[in-house]
């Protein structure tokens, strides 16, 4: 089983984000769970979501204590909440920000990734919206969902021009950090 | 047998059916194929989602019902029970202030056998104001003489809207159901479900054509004044028909999984009991969670098991005493707590094995109030106690899990 962690604020669709890797996940043939952290979701406020993705059906439902992958939709959220904590020394911490890796002195043995998705969101939607942006950095960073299945269930979320323009934002975040 | 052929469906098969949605949705969803002639319901955190999404469906013309939104959770059940006399198929949702605010009439659509089934998406009880969740608002519930049925998963908790309909309406029964869901840990996780069909649920349900209505070409009248010369038979046969209730649960039970092949266990359903020395009891979302942790401890050779309670009431005491009667010893793990005793589970579950030749430890931990997170550490923890209760005498009947000494 894979856990993942998403850190956003209130209003930047983390929960939403989860939700959709949830369902490209089981696009791709596996099962997979979502939740929220399940606060009181004030705009600006730090939120947490979380995703399970296994093979098998998922049953456990207690909070994610141990991630295998972190995703940092607000590199603000750095100073104010523990966003490595619990992450796999084998894992990975996507983080959205303008800065290197080895800048940002976090304190985990994990592979650390860095995405300018503020930028690439302004660009492909208008906004800086980043919940989508980083979910094609995440399915290029892990592999964990292939990319048509997570463009399928973006699709499914957002119709029309809007929905072009979030798998364009998608594929230029995939891009960049896939090997 | 037809139940068997359909429960060796490869998960492949099943997952072909599958979506990923919502777990209020899919209430919702499973509420629509049933067809309710009148829905009446108040928005509250964290039931809000399911109502949403029925109202959503009779705007959109995807549903035939009578949407009522009205002024308070009080409103909402009183509007079923004129609906429900009046022969109306009734469905509502609520939780916590909801439910209390419901309270008196809980009991009047009890009293009066009318079917109207509802969900609680389960939440803690003010003061001081909590909206996560846990199970003292359905718990309280207990006596109000509604049947009550508590979900494991999405599925489960979707399910359980057609089978709690062809409970309550059965002539031998005619009393509500409460399916009991945990508030944002099943309501708001998306998870792959199976959705239900209209039709589908047509050829398991039957149509609602209730006996006695409210009619003015006929009048009569329900939940009348009766004086001390008719009311405890009248008690009587709600307390009768909650007795027939626990065949009819199993019976509607094996019926769902004949139909739909999904099987959640009738009164009780067990998890890797057969030669268990522990035995963990408990209703709800955290089965889940405990059976994980089971696998784990199974194969580190500990003999633990779980026993699952589908129905609250009617309790299902026989069908516990057979299960726990191999037990060494027994943990009851509940998301409530009777202020001035203890756990009400426990309480239940105790009485349950008295009068029996059963003499074991049973120990109980009030756990996951107010939304306080059940990790895999915590079980851990009871299944620990739960040996030392065994090897060397109860320590205390009761802890409260996971309590942050620090704060007292």
């Amino acid at each position: 089983m894979k856990e993942i962690r998403f850190h956003g604020r209130g209003g930047q669709g983390a929960v939403t984000a989860a939700e959709m890797i949830a369902i490209a996940a089981f696009e791709d043939g596996r099962f997979s769970q979502a939740f929220p952290a399940f606060g009181v979701e004030r705009r600006g406020a730090p939120v947490l979501a979380f995703a399970r993705i296994d093979d098998k059906p998922i049953r456990m439902r207690s909070q994610v204590y141990e991630p295998d992958y972190v995703i940092v939709q607000d590199v603000t959220l750095l100073d104010v909440v523990n966003v490595t904590g619990g992450l796999k020394p084998d894992g990975k911490i996507i983080i959205n920000t303008d800065r290197d890796a080895s800048a940002l002195k976090l304190n985990t043995e994990a592979e650390v990734v860095t995405i300018d998705a503020t930028r690439i969101a302004i660009d492909a939607l208008g906004r800086p919206i980043v919940n989508t942006t980083m979910l094609g950095a995440f399915c290029g960073a892990t592999g964990e969902v292939k990319l048509e299945s997570l463009e399928k269930s973006i699709l499914a979320r957002f119709s029309g021009s809007l929905g072009e323009k979030n798998i364009q934002a998608i594929r230029t975040a995939y891009e960049r950090v896939a090997r | 047998m037809k139940m068997i052929a359909k429960e060796e469906l490869s998960l492949k098969e099943r997952m072909a059916r599958m979506r990923v949605v919502e777990g209020s949705y899919a209430v919702a969803h499973a509420v629509k194929c049933c067809s309710p002639d009148v829905i009446s319901a108040y928005p509250i955190t964290p039931q809000t989602h399911i109502v949403e999404h029925l109202s959503q469906f009779v705007a959109d013309g995807e549903l035939d019902s009578e949407f009522l939104t009205v002024d308070s959770e009080f409103s909402a059940m009183s509007s079923l029970v004129g609906a429900s006399a009046a022969g109306a198929r009734c469905y509502s949702s609520t939780t916590s202030q909801g439910l209390a605010l419901m309270w008196e009439v809980l009991y009047n659509a009890a009293g009066m056998r009318l079917p109207i089934v509802m969900t609680v998406a389960n939440r803690a009880l003010s003061a001081p104001l909590n909206i996560w969740n846990d199970h003292q608002d359905s718990v309280g519930a207990r006596d109000s003489g509604w049947i009550q049925l508590y979900a494991e998963d999405v599925q489960e908790a979707a399910d359980a809207i057609p089978q709690a309909y062809k409970i309550a309406e059965d002539p031998e029964i005619r009393t509500p159901v409460m399916v009991c869901m945990d508030g944002f840990i099943l309501t708001h996780v998306y998870e792959p479900v199976e959705l239900l069909s209209v039709e589908e649920v047509e050829r398991f349900l039957p149509p609602y054509r209730p006996e006695h209505i409210l009619d003015p070409e006929n009048p009569k009248t329900f939940g009348a004044f009766a004086d001390p010369s008719y009311f405890t038979e009248l008690r009587y046969m709600q307390w009768d028909a909650h007795r027939r209730a626990l065949n009819k649960i199993e019976t509607v039970a094996r019926e769902f999984a004949e139909e739909f092949g999904r099987w959640y266990g009738g009164l009780i359903d067990t998890y890797r009991a057969d030669d268990a020395e522990v035995m963990i009891v408990t209703m709800g979302s955290v089965i889940g969670t405990i059976k994980d942790c089971i696998d784990v401890m199974r194969s580190e050779g500990m003999k633990v098991g779980l026993v699952k309670i589908r129905s609250y009431r009617p309790f299902p005491t026989e069908a516990l005493r057979k299960a726990l009667k191999d037990a060494e010893v027994v943990a009851v793990i509940e998301k409530d707590v009777t202020v001035g005793n203890e756990g009400a589970l426990l309480t239940d579950l105790k009485a349950a094995l008295y009068n029996t030749p059963t003499r074991i430890p049973v120990i109980g931990f009030p756990a996951g109030l107010g939304g306080r997170d059940i990790t895999v550490r915590d079980i851990r923890r009871v299944v620990d106690r739960a040996i030392a209760a065994r090897d060397r005498g109860i320590e205390a009947e009761m802890e409260f899990l996971s309590l942050r000494e620090d704060l007292l």
